[in-house]
């Protein structure tokens, strides 16, 4: 059976990396003694998709994650033994049965919705948001290779201050494979400092068609 | 002072700003995070590298695992930062915190270090700097921590002795609690931190370096050591545990790779080979083994626990493990099918090894390691590893017809006596190897040869002898390079000058602290590491200290040389190894002491522990005698134990 997970990633978890949390979700799956399915072949690896990478430091409330299992398991059963098996800083949301034929996960991705705190603040933030969004062209540099940060920013807009007084904004970035828009990336271009800042997503956003 | 909330609230602002930051946060599944007011007993334990590293330590996860399970003590972690962090730590004034809590060090009660090899001296040292301990011994009272260090390079520990206040020589398991009691008794009554030090210079195993003095010749080499107090054993016997206790199997699984990412156990420990370059053959003597039930139980559980999809069954000879071929099977019917890799060093050259690899089918199928460490058979003999060269080039036929397509053969230069033309013989075996490679499976054989520099050891049959010179090792790479070119072939090296590094250090004395003292101070740190390693740095630190460093490492040892190490005793006495040794010289080797005993010694030492513990538990001869509490070996000396081991063959020379 293809299951489609729904988890959270915080505290010390959101410095483990894309590769790494796949391993941290093939230990859990053993953990809890799910039968996770491999692929066939010489080296056989877990069949474990997820949905899109999140940067290092960045906490979620929306990561998705398919998995495959080797036999029909009731899904409070999954749902029960997975709750029980998750390493400190993963939390399960919910766990969905879908169609095994539907495509694979990051294909369908459109965007990434995320939340940014400054917690050292911004100064005339409103401004820089509204150069930003008028701006036709954002040229930057990401390792070493000259982009356009703009196309890649679909919504941007201030939030209320956070319950610290910090200024908060939401952005909504391209999260397609080969295009896709960096958060830290959104600070520096408001004269931010991403190490001061906490980057969280809150939605991840399908493709119309999905 | 950083307190734990202004250290985690730094770290928000550092963390994000340092390479892999996952090496300094904690809070990994099965970290053990207790409430601190609630215990007596606060133990650091730190590996002087970096998190990727430490954390594949199994002897830091055996003591972590023993520690918590006291209700009256807790152990938390700690590691060198990398350094960028280190940097940034610096900056913002943090100091070296404990991953679990996220206090300073120096707000625990004990911080031991942990010293499996002798680059991590100057990381020593810069840990303390640190979190603000005094860098001496002398200079800490009682309000500092107790710094304690263990590990197989404090079988000499000579060149940290102004550092460490008290060193674990042996086996921790069982002394680790002793250590712990003296300290909570010393707190309850008070007095100063010497009556502390006094206190555990009686358990046995523990060497408190400040109670004794070193003397010299005029001529710089040692004369004696004198103890400066009626508590200071003389030798201080190495301590072991009776029986292996069960394996921990709630191991922490970290956030990030690290360099074995695997539930690690050791199905023995000890070694009966008798390999004279081996310093670990000789020093964790005797051979205690672990039932086959027990290891495939702790597997059973670890997995539950921890997810680990690699398991490494470790020892130092695999092979030799009395009952390898039942283990195996028995680990291959309960895991199969459940996608584990299942790994198994150290395996013996010979066509049964490949037989057990086959049988652990879930494994790898990447390179077949075998470790004949010389090329010739003369060689071989010299270094008490006897295989002949019909039976390497057999197994190998074995590896690769049976689906292997890369063999490692990992070799050494420099052992005692060689000439070039053993060199040469290296690359040529290789190509003999390679071509039984392309016979059987054609262009996909590959041989890659490792080939690192040896480097003499304390407390082995090799102590007397000179390591080779930077020359000498440059001129035995450049003729392997230049021999081991080609289609499937590969050769990987170490950098000379490291080399010397780790010669300095395994056979230096007491004023090699000074030394390292000077290096640290000059910016030595991550020794082990190439891109940080700064050998001028080190020769400059010599020249401070007004000592020559080929003294330490090129000059041949007089057979009658004290060393200054022996009043550190492993139980392998001064005559065996020196036997061991003229032996060598004649190309005389020993067979496996499972075949017959050549009384080393451990045996006398220990005859009561075996006694208590008789069977297949110890790999020893059984011994019958009247019990010889180990105390009184303490009192007397180890050469007064007296004991009738059965079925002794005694050498004489």
């Amino acid at each position: 059976m293809r299951l489609r997970i729904t988890f959270a990633k915080t505290e010390a978890m959101r410095y483990t990396g894309h590769l790494d949390l796949h391993r941290t979700w093939e230990r859990t799956l053993r953990r809890a003694g799910l039968p996770l399915a491999y692929s066939q072949g010489f080296k056989p690896h877990p069949r474990i998709v997820l949905a899109s990478a999140l940067p290092l430091g960045c906490t979620s409330e929306c990561e998705l994650v398919d998995v495959w299992l080797e036999e029909q398991l009731p899904l409070d059963h999954i749902h029960g033994t997975l709750q029980q098996a998750m390493p400190p800083g993963l939390h399960v949301l919910q766990v969905a049965e879908v169609d095994p034929a539907l495509p694979a996960l990051p294909t369908q991705l459109s965007a990434s919705e995320f939340q940014i705190t400054f917690r050292s603040s911004v100064p005339d933030l409103d401004m820089r948001l509204e150069q930003l969004l008028h701006a036709s062209e954002l040229p930057r540099v990401w390792r070493e290779k000259a982009y356009d940060l703009r196309p890649l920013i679909f919504e941007i807009r201030r939030l209320p201050d956070d319950e610290h007084e910090c200024q908060q904004i939401t952005v909504t970035l391209a999260a397609q494979e080969g295009r896709t828009g960096r958060p830290e990336e959104v600070v520096l271009a408001l004269s931010g400092e991403p190490e001061m800042s906490l980057i969280h997503r809150t939605k991840l956003i399908f493709q119309s068609n999905h | 002072m950083f307190n734990p909330e202004k250290i985690q609230a730094s770290l928000e602002g550092i963390l994000p700003c340092v390479q892999k930051p996952g090496r300094y946060t904690g809070g990994e599944l099965n970290q053990v995070l207790k409430d601190w007011d609630n215990v007596q007993t606060h133990v650091a334990l730190v590996f002087p590298d970096i998190y990727d590293i430490g954390m594949s330590n199994l002897g830091l996860a055996i003591l972590y695992d023993l520690i918590n399970q006291r209700g009256d003590a807790l152990a938390e972690r700690a590691f060198s930062p990398w350094n960028d962090m280190e940097a940034a730590m610096r900056r913002s004034g943090v100091p070296l915190y404990s991953l679990e809590s996220k206090r300073s060090l120096a707000e625990f009660d004990i911080v031991g270090f942990s010293l499996p090899y002798e680059t991590l001296y100057t990381n020593t040292l810069n840990a303390l700097d640190l979190v603000g301990i005094p860098l001496f011994s002398a200079q800490r009272d009682e309000g500092h921590p107790l710094v304690i260090a263990g590990g197989h390079a404090t079988f000499n520990p000579e060149p940290m002795h102004a550092f460490i206040d008290a060193f674990v020589i042996g086996e921790g398991e069982d002394v680790i609690h002793e250590i712990i009691q003296v300290h909570q008794e010393w707190r309850q009554a008070g007095g100063s931190r010497d009556r502390l030090l006094r206190a555990l210079a009686q358990l046995w195993g523990v060497y408190v370096p400040s109670l004794y003095r070193a003397e010299y010749y005029p001529d710089g080499t040692f004369s004696h050591i004198e103890k400066l107090a009626e508590e200071a054993p003389l030798p201080v016997i190495k301590r072991i545990v009776p029986k292996l206790p069960p394996p921990p199997t709630n191991l922490i699984v970290p956030y990030i790779d690290t360099i074995h990412n695997r539930f690690p156990v050791e199905i023995m420990r000890g070694c009966t080979r008798g390999c004279r370059f081996c310093h670990a053959g000789m020093i964790t003597r005797p051979v205690r083994e672990r039932p086959v039930q027990e290891v495939v139980d702790a597997i059973a559980t670890a997995i539950q626990k921890t997810g680990f999809e690699e398991i490494g069954l470790l020892s130092l000879s695999s092979s030799d493990y009395t009952h390898i071929l039942e283990l195996v099977n028995a680990v291959s019917q309960r895991f199969s099918g459940k996608h584990l890799s299942i790994s198994l060093p150290s395996l013996r050259i010979e066509s049964f090894s490949v037989d057990l690899m086959d049988a652990l089918k879930d494994s790898r199928r990447g390179g077949f390691t075998l470790a004949p460490e010389a090329a010739t058979e003369r060689m071989r003999e010299i270094i008490n590893k006897p295989v002949s060269t019909v039976q390497l080039l057999e197994t190998a036929r074995a590896i690769y017809s049976r689906g292997w397509t890369t063999i490692k053969l990992y070799f050494m230069i420099g052992h005692p006596s060689e000439t070039l033309e053993d060199v040469q013989a290296i690359a040529d075996l290789c190509k003999a190897v390679l071509s039984e490679g392309r016979k059987l499976i054609g262009g996909r054989a590959q041989v890659h040869a490792g080939v690192s520099t040896f480097v003499p050891k304390p407390h082995t049959p090799f102590q007397w002898v000179p390591c080779d010179t930077v020359e000498q090792i440059l001129a035995k790479q450049v003729l392997l390079k230049k021999a081991l070119r080609g289609n499937g072939l590969k050769l990987t090296w170490n950098n000379p000058e490291d080399t010397l590094l780790e010669a300095w250090l395994s056979r230096g004395d007491r004023r090699m602290a000074e030394v390292v003292y000077q290096a640290w101070q000059r910016g030595a740190k991550f020794d082990a590491w190439k891109e940080c390693f700064r050998y001028d740095v080190w020769l400059d630190a010599f020249r401070s200290v007004g000592l020559e460093p080929a003294f330490y490492t090129h000059r041949e040892r007089p057979i009658d040389e004290t060393f200054p190490w022996e009043h550190i005793s492993t139980s392998v006495r001064k005559k065996f190894l020196t036997e061991d040794y003229l032996w060598s010289l004649q190309g005389k080797t020993r067979v496996d002491c499972r075949e017959r005993c050549f009384a080393c010694g451990i045996l006398p030492t220990f005859a009561d522990m075996r006694r208590t513990h008789p069977g297949e538990v110890w790999q020893c001869p059984e011994v019958k005698s009247k019990k010889i509490p180990v105390q009184s070996i303490l009192e007397k000396g180890v050469e007064k134990g007296e004991s009738r081991i059965v079925n002794p063959i005694s050498i004489t020379s």
